[in-house]
């Protein structure tokens, strides 16, 4: 079998550099495995996060030749000749090699407003199927962050990160705000606090989910509407200017409202 | 509840060691076609459009050539200008400069404020990024937070706009079937019209904000049968959006070339039957 030759980023805090390892190939192994090799034979201090080997924990992205992807996922058949380039996600501060500190993302998810459901739902109220399957999409997250991590409002411009919850939380909000239950309105929210209006949809988390969720289409884009919806919207203001009612009574949201 | 006020800034270290190298981009695949065809094609569209709507002349094949024929830039013709035959019955008579300009507003609107185009230019042409996971080309970055991007958010406007020229577009595609002086026919010029209105009306109907408003609005689908139908019926055409877009912008500068071509005589618009 012919060499392969592993370009890994190696590095601390206090800054780094590619090394490269040179190996045998063998049939049917993922990048992990490779690495998990050079581990095991040439730089036993090598740090990788990994977990589940099945694309199922979201623990080993990297950059994969300057893409981001699950090394657990990505064949070594499957990449072009040459080199391969595995360096650590470039939007989170680095820990030591292809390990990054991800708790930006658990910082944000603290600041999600909690499913809230009203004091008493209607008698015998039974959540519908075409209600469930709304949501079910977004559940699929694995949280590899990628779509954190590709997001050029915070890899490319780090001063958006206090106020910018990312694709993977835009999504966890669709998710809450088409919850039949849910009484929160969370509009405001993301136009005032999390930077939805920031997205620029180029749609660059759509396209690393290693999950297929269609984060722009179903979740950030759906968002930007209600968002039109409560604050863009002449007619919808004019309306309510009309009819003197607030954006959504508080009484529409204690009846998980429908619109 | 809204739940703006408990919002808490997030806290984060800025200015640490991030993952990697300081490099735009670690890709060695060819990521710059993508945004360079985009470009392209905009960038050539947006030129045939100016010229053929400031051109104002050769948009319409009357009933001297048996022909109904108008381009979709120049319909409805709505000036003092427009050539005979070409106007609805009424005309504006202070609009002095092309009809073109006068219509080209409302799709120029929806076009450029939809939710696909955005990401086709912003990455193709104002490099923001210009491929995934390769550098933005601008040091700061307030994406459609101010003005003027944050108009973009006036969408289902043009939206409903749009909706009105189609029909309109699509009168003229029925209407290029009845051959003045001949007969009801069928030439190629009425089925260039006739695929051009149902382009455009994939086009708009496979939009964000139509989707949103048929029935991705409501927070509770069972409520709203109706509406959720509509709803299941506008997503398999949104997930094409993307080839629609492409589809009819191409197709309508084609349109308007075909009509400019028998116009001007270069040859005959042919029957079919
Ligand atoms: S190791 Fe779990 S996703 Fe790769
Ligand atoms: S999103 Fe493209 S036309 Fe509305």
């Amino acid at each position: 079998m012919s060499d392969v030759t592993m370009r890994i980023w190696r590095g601390d805090p206090a800054g780094g550099d590619f090394e490269e390892y040179a190996l045998e190939a063998q049939e049917g192994e993922v990048v992990l495995d490779v690495v998990h090799r050079i581990q095991a034979t040439q730089a036993p201090d090598l740090a990788c996060r990994w977990n589940c080997k099945a694309g199922k924990c979201g623990s080993c992205s990297a950059e994969i030749n300057g893409t981001p992807r699950l090394m657990c996922m990505t064949r070594m058949d499957q990449l072009p000749e040459g080199p391969v380039t595995v360096a650590p996600m470039r939007t989170f501060p680095v820990v030591r090699d292809l390990v990054t500190d991800v708790s930006f993302n658990y910082e944000v998810a603290k600041r999600i407003p909690a499913f809230e459901p009203p004091a008493r739902p209607a008698e015998g109220y039974r959540m519908q199927q075409i209600d469930v399957e709304r949501g079910q999409e977004f559940r699929k997250c694995i949280e590899c962050f990628m779509c954190q991590n590709v997001c050029h409002v915070i890899r490319d411009h780090e001063e958006n990160k206090p106020h910018y919850a990312g694709p993977r939380f835009f999504i966890r909000l669709a998710e809450l705000e088409t919850h039949p239950l849910d009484t929160n309105d969370r509009r405001e929210l993301v136009r005032q606090r999390m930077g939805l209006g920031l997205c620029n949809i180029t749609k660059c988390c759509t396209e690393v989910c290693p999950e297929h969720i269609k984060i722009t289409d179903n979740g950030i884009i759906p968002m930007k509407e209600r968002v039109v919806d409560a604050s863009y919207d002449p007619v919808g203001w004019l309306g309510r200017k009309i009819m003197r009612r607030p954006k959504r009574s508080p009484e529409e949201a204690a009846a998980g409202s429908s619109s | 509840m809204t739940t703006v006020d408990d919002a808490t800034v997030t806290p984060v270290v800025l200015g640490g060691t991030r993952g990697g190298p300081d490099v735009p981009t670690l890709r060695r695949d060819r990521w710059w076609l993508q945004p360079l065809v985009s470009a392209s094609v905009l960038i050539a569209f947006v030129v045939y459009a100016t010229w053929a709507a400031f051109a104002n002349k050769d948009y319409y094949v009357g009933a001297a050539a048996h022909r109904d024929l108008i381009s979709p830039f120049y319909s409805p013709c709505l000036t003092a200008s427009c050539v005979p035959g070409s106007h609805p019955g009424f005309y504006l008579t202070w609009w002095e400069i092309s009809p073109a300009i006068l219509i080209l507003i409302v799709p120029l609107g929806f076009r450029l404020t939809c939710y696909y185009y955005r990401r086709a230019y912003y990455r193709s042409i104002w490099l923001s990024p210009p491929n995934c996971s390769v550098a933005d080309a601008h040091g700061s970055y307030s994406g459609e937070t101010r003005f003027p991007l944050i108009l973009q958010n006036v969408h289902r406007w043009f939206f409903y706009l749009g909706l009105a020229l189609n029909v309109i577009l699509t009168i003229d595609a029925v209407v290029s079937y009845g051959e003045p002086g001949v007969g009801v026919g069928v030439s190629v010029g009425s089925l260039v019209l006739t695929a051009n209105a149902a382009l455009l009306w994939l086009y708009s109907l496979s939009c964000h904000s139509c989707r949103h408003l048929c029935g991705g609005q409501v927070r509770r689908f069972s409520d709203h049968p109706i509406r959720y139908r509509l709803w299941k019926l506008v997503t398999p055409l949104n997930a094409n959006h993307m080839k629609f877009a492409w589809a009819s912008l191409v197709f309508v500068a084609l349109t308007d070339l075909y009509v400019r071509l028998v116009a001007s005589g270069a040859f005959h618009d042919p029957r079919l039957f």
